[in-house]
């Protein structure tokens, strides 16, 4: 820091390298997602277990159920978002070479959105009977 | 990695081995199988949709000894990750943070989370099997 010629408060240059207020936002949504997850799988589990003898006709019927179909993809979206935060801190942590650590976060990203975007499809194929 | 000689934290060679130690081990290690796991949510969602050849195929596939051993795997992973995951809220709350509390809630987490996997699938061999 030269001395003499620098204006700007030390506080702008902190608020310029330090927080961006945004934080907290991966821990919150982290638990939030967790919440969320508390009831979606145990829902789950449930609609697994009902499938457990259904032929392909029947378990069709099941996931193409307007409610069953939402809480799918509610389920299948909440899972992605979750496992992206989680693994991301696990990456973060273990992964000490630079590149290696964001081609990692960045694919682990890339799955997710698209598990999700597939997920979604093939629920509505389902579900409008495509 | 720095190249220092000082002393690095955390000492590992000195703990004595916690269940509290396990069960945070396993929350992670139970979460990164769980996101392996749910590409398999997708490959049955996918098959579902695909037809009827693809939906067999995949009973098929998760009906088989490898498959029904990753089965019964994913099915602790999912309630244990559940319970430690619901004890970790708790915790966030501030509760629970004594001692003999934080050692008898680790304890509960991974008990329950046994007890839900011989439950579902007890359901699961006397309904008559898998697949």
């Amino acid at each position: 820091m030269s001395a003499g010629k620098d204006f700007q408060h030390p506080l702008k240059r902190a608020r310029g390298l330090g927080s961006a207020q945004s934080g907290v936002s991966h821990w919150w949504t982290q638990r939030v997602t967790a919440a969320a997850l508390v009831f979606l799988s145990i829902w789950f589990v449930v609609i697994v277990l009902s499938l457990l003898h259904a032929d392909y006709a029947s378990a069709r019927a099941v996931v193409a159920k307007p409610w069953n179909a939402l809480l799918l993809v509610a389920f299948v979206l909440t899972v992605c978002w979750h496992a992206v935060l989680g693994l991301q801190i696990v990456i973060e942590d273990y992964v000490h070479t630079r590149w290696k650590e964001v081609a990692l976060l960045v694919l682990v990203k890339f799955i997710a959105v698209l598990g999700t975007l597939a997920t979604l499809m093939a629920v509505l194929r389902v579900a409008l009977g495509a | 990695m720095a190249d220092t000689q000082r002393p690095l934290s955390p000492h590992l060679g000195i703990y004595k081995w916690q269940v509290q130690m396990a069960t945070s081990i396993l929350h992670r290690g139970t979460g990164i199988a769980l996101a392996v796991g749910t590409l398999l949510v997708l490959w049955g969602v996918f098959s579902l949709a695909q037809g009827e050849d693809s939906y067999n195929q995949f009973r098929i596939c998760i009906g088989s000894p490898v498959g029904l051993v990753l089965m019964f795997g994913w099915t602790w992973a999912l309630f244990y990750h559940l319970c430690n995951g619901i004890r970790h809220l708790v915790q966030d709350s501030g509760a629970g943070y004594a001692i003999p509390q934080f050692v008898r809630t680790s304890w509960l987490s991974i008990i329950v989370s046994i007890l839900l996997t011989v439950i579902v699938w007890a359901y699961v061999l006397t309904s008559g099997g898998a697949a």
